[in-house]
């Protein structure tokens, strides 16, 4: 079957219902099987002994104490734990040399025959180091800074069309501003953990992932091992938000653990504090953004340029300007990233990298153009909307950023909204409201393949190694199964989160369905081309996610806008948001319950993100201090009030035969910059670095 | 001094051996493989390991399970009636209270508690004068903040929380 024909438009009857998650009533009841609570016998505990200083070497190790309590099994150290056979990641790269590149990095493990056991014997374990200076301090007037090859997911690092600098300096108007936004931390509820047990030369991994395949094919080379030695499990994740999404140094511990005890699981699970040093986080940003344009508010100009911070031991380079380079239409246009590397925990993947912290400040750069301009700021944005991708110059495979503020000021009652700022006193709080866009990138990742076959009790079995971490891809995937056979929901029995099942990618980049779904909907069509529709029992067929020849004609990403309501105590500064709208355009909906699921929820870290989320880098240290839910706030029940969802109805037949584009990143992208822009207007008070806490308000 | 007579979803545990320093949420998750309930913090903070108590939701995680010899404890896997779900679980599922569901145990013991608390007139932050509690959204969300969700499904949480109050008859 040619490519085209497998990306050929599905015919859609479960798709789009509302179908109530078919894993439900497992989690409720609490049946569900999450990494620590498969049921083994004879397990084993592990807990981590870590450095305690940023920078130096390990001198010495003392065990006596440890190796003296009753109940422990093993003790691991650089001195005796299994060598890896790459030192190409050296995040992974633990207990085998004495060197330390942050503080927190593992540089041991107790195993022993109970929690209580392992944490009390490895609290015994006494080190002795050759400290040196470490460096964490993060500046935008260091002369250390550097570009690195590329940025996150593959971009370019710097780019420039026409003479940016030349416009700004002849444009009527100039927004010249730095914003700049904290170091801050995925936090899923579920804390990472990896259970391993090692035998007879295959490790067996529950792990709590975002890519079961992804996972062992990073651990195989690590441990000499072909992939298929590596079995990893994950039926169920709580949450991920990118931060499981790449192996991080405690699946390495584990396994080395397991191997110290041949043939007995050992179970580990990161404290929530360690998960503040050791499974990554979205790096601290300082952006300027200049905006040049004539008073009728037509931009000339765009320039972004991002300073972040990576770890000395591994670069990541969060993508940050790369959303400006398409969100809107100016003749010139230039972006730079450049990085720091600075003795600290390895920053990561966080829920829409890159987009998160770019939009806020473009998004607040537009804001701040249209008050300057004297314009709506939704008539701006309507003014600067890109008839094609401004970058490729490729045409958009479907953009619709102007329906989704039009049906989102309807909706919102925005027509009503008198511009001025701090115009509004309600029983003592200031009042505003504020509009950003979004933008997110539609991704489809190579690789994923998928097996049916026709049981005796009339259902078809479908197979991937894909995962659920909340995202509802149980539900979302047996829908598309359905259509793409042609038959009921209850035909279909799914199988993921088993490397037992066929290869899928990881889950991110909002990528999931349309790489996971395109594999499903090619077997279902392989398996009807082969067995027809009354197949016999037994019957089965796989195929790859096809090749998408569309990908090169056109630009492919997802828009939205949102919309904030604020109140601002006009005493104690403390702001509230009593409304929040998100108007989305993602090509076709899957399942409107779970999407919406996923949207609100998007934009409820996003709130968090805009008003409470803030790591603290204690630079003299080297350590994040506010490791706890008590010093990092997250939202809670409290602080979320009235938040809703909707989309337009589209769909992106250029996409997929699904035409759905991804939904899991964007409802986040954009959000602080709506909500910043709200308390402007209800304030007057420009807030450009997050998180807006009620000190800034205090004027 | 490490025997513990413990009731557990209505069935009596004799245990022995109990180490003094196992929390009340260790001894359900890793000794008798009750899983449902959740360790999100350990420390008391997010609510994921929320449990009844003689009827009093607590985080399991901050306490000792030696401190609750005699207790009867309702964890998540005690709250259905065979294949009947209780109706919070229920309604959780209809309004979607939940993405990953790592936290959701922890929700649904919680609000069954915070029902019971509004229902015995225990007023909170937002109860106004404390004489009359009235189950608004407002007192929902007070009630409920101790229970965190990173998926942020809080606006459908309420709504299944409200949903389950206003079927429920007065008692």
């Amino acid at each position: 079957m040619s490519a085209d024909a497998s990306n050929a438009p599905l015919r859609t009857r479960s798709i789009g219902q509302p179908l109530a998650r078919l894993d439900g009533r497992a989690k409720v009841t609490g049946a569900a099987r999450y990494a620590w609570e498969h049921e083994l016998a004879d397990a084993l505990y592990v807990y981590p002994v870590q450095a305690a200083i940023a920078r130096g070497s390990v001198v010495s190790v003392d065990i006596e104490a440890t190796r003296a309590v009753a109940g422990v099994v093993a003790v691991i150290t650089h001195e005796n734990a299994a060598k890896l056979q790459s030192d190409e990641n050296k995040e992974l790269w633990i207990l085998q040399s004495a060197g330390i590149g942050f503080r927190g990095q593992f540089i041991g493990a107790v195993i022993a025959e109970s929690l209580e056991i392992a944490r009390h014997a490895a609290d015994l374990v006494r080190v002795r180091y050759d400290e040196q200076l470490h460096d964490a301090d993060f500046r935008s007037d260091r002369d250390d800074l550097y570009a690195p090859e590329k940025v996150n997911a593959g971009y370019p690092t710097d780019t420039a069309k026409g003479d940016a600098e030349a416009a700004l300096r002849t444009a009527e108007v100039v927004v010249d501003q730095t914003y700049t936004t904290p170091m801050e931390h995925n936090n899923p509820m579920e804390t990472h953990t990896t259970v391993a047990v090692w035998d007879d030369g295959h490790f067996t991994l529950y792990d709590s992932t975002q890519g079961a395949h992804s996972l062992r094919k990073t651990l195989a080379p690590l441990f000499g091992l072909d992939a298929d030695a590596i079995r990893v499990i994950a039926p169920h994740i709580g949450g991920g938000f990118g931060s499981k999404g790449t192996a991080h140094a405690h699946d390495v511990l584990a396994c080395l653990a397991a191997q110290a005890v041949p043939g007995r699981p050992v179970k580990l699970t990161l404290t929530r504090q360690q998960m503040f040093q050791l499974v990554g986080y979205r790096t601290p940003t300082i952006q300027r953004i200049r905006l040049g344009a004539n008073r009728h508010g037509r931009l000339a100009a765009i320039s972004h340029d991002v300073i972040e911070q990576t770890s000395r031991i591994k670069e990541f380079a969060e993508q940050t300007a790369v959303p400006t380079r398409i969100m809107y239409a100016a003749p010139n246009c230039r972006t730079t990233h450049r990085l720091v590397k600075l003795d600290v925990p390895v920053p990561s993947w966080m829920r829409a990298p890159g987009e998160t912290p770019g939009m806020f400040a473009l998004e607040t750069a537009m804001d701040e153009l249209a008050i300057a301009c004297q314009l709506d700021p939704i008539e701006l944005r309507v003014r600067n909307d890109a008839e094609k991708d401004p970058e490729s110059g490729k045409p958009w495979s479907h953009r619709d950023l102007v329906g989704c503020l039009r049906k989102g000021a309807r909706h919102f009652d925005w027509d009503r909204r008198n511009p001025a700022p701090r115009a509004r006193l309600r029983d003592g709080w200031l009042v505003g409201t504020g509009v950003a866009a979004a933008t997110y990138p539609r991704y489809r990742m190579p690789g994923s393949v998928a097996m049916i076959r026709y049981e005796s009790d009339g259902r078809y079995v479908v197979r991937m190694g894909a995962v659920d971490i909340g995202t509802g891809t149980w539900t979302a995937l047996t829908q598309i199964a359905a259509d793409a056979l042609d038959c009921p929901v209850g035909a279909i029995a799914l199988d993921i989160g088993d490397t037992h099942f066929p290869n899928a990618t990881v889950e991110g980049g909002s990528s999931g369905i349309s790489s996971w779904g395109t594999a499903i909907v090619a077997a279902a069509r392989a398996f009807r081309d082969k067995h027809g529709a009354n197949p016999e029992v037994g019957s089965e067929a796989s195929a790859a996610s096809p090749d998408n020849p569309e990908e090169e004609r056109f630009a492919m990403h997802s828009f939205g806008a949102h919309f904030a309501e604020v109140a601002v105590n006009a005493a104690t500064g403390e702001v509230r948001v009593p409304r929040m709208l998100g108007v989305f355009s993602v090509g076709r909906i899957i399942n409107p319950r779970t999407a919406r699921s996923q949207f609100i929820g998007g934009m409820t870290m996003g709130l968090s993100m805009a008003l409470h989320e803030r790591s603290v880098m204690d630079a003299r240290f080297g350590e994040v201090v506010t490791h706890d839910f008590a010093e990092y706030h997250i939202a809670a029940h409290a602080d979320v009030e009235d938040i809703d969802a909707i989309w337009l109805d589209e769909s992106d037949p250029h996409s997929n035969a699904m035409g759905s584009r991804g939904i899991g990143e964007i409802g986040i992208v954009g959000v602080a910059a709506a909500i910043g822009n709200a308390v402007w207007h209800a304030t007057g008070i420009r807030v450009r670095d997050l998180p807006i806490t009620p000190d800034n308000l205090l004027a | 001094m490490d025997a513990l007579h413990i009731a557990i979803n209505g069935v009596a545990h004799d245990l022995k051996g109990v180490d003094a320093r196992t929390t009340l949420l260790d001894l359900l998750r890793d000794r008798l493989h009750l899983t449902g309930s959740k360790k999100g913090c350990d420390h008391g903070q997010c609510g994921a390991c929320t449990v009844l108590v003689n009827g009093r939701r607590i985080n399991a995680c901050l306490s000792l399970a030696l401190t609750h010899e005699g207790d009867a404890i309702i964890t998540i896997e005690g709250l259905a009636q065979g294949d009947t779900l209780h109706p919070l679980q229920a309604a959780f599922i209809e309004h979607d209270g939940f993405q990953c569901g790592y936290c959701t145990p922890g929700q649904i013991c919680s609000a069954i508690g915070m029902l019971d608390e509004v229902r015995r007139g225990q007023p909170s932050h937002v109860s106004g004068d404390g004489e009359h509690v009235e189950l608004d959204d407002a007192e929902i969300r007070e009630g409920m903040s101790g229970n965190l969700c990173r998926c942020g499904a809080y606006v459908n949480i309420v709504a299944a929380i409200r949903d389950v109050a206003r079927q429920a008859p007065e008692s």
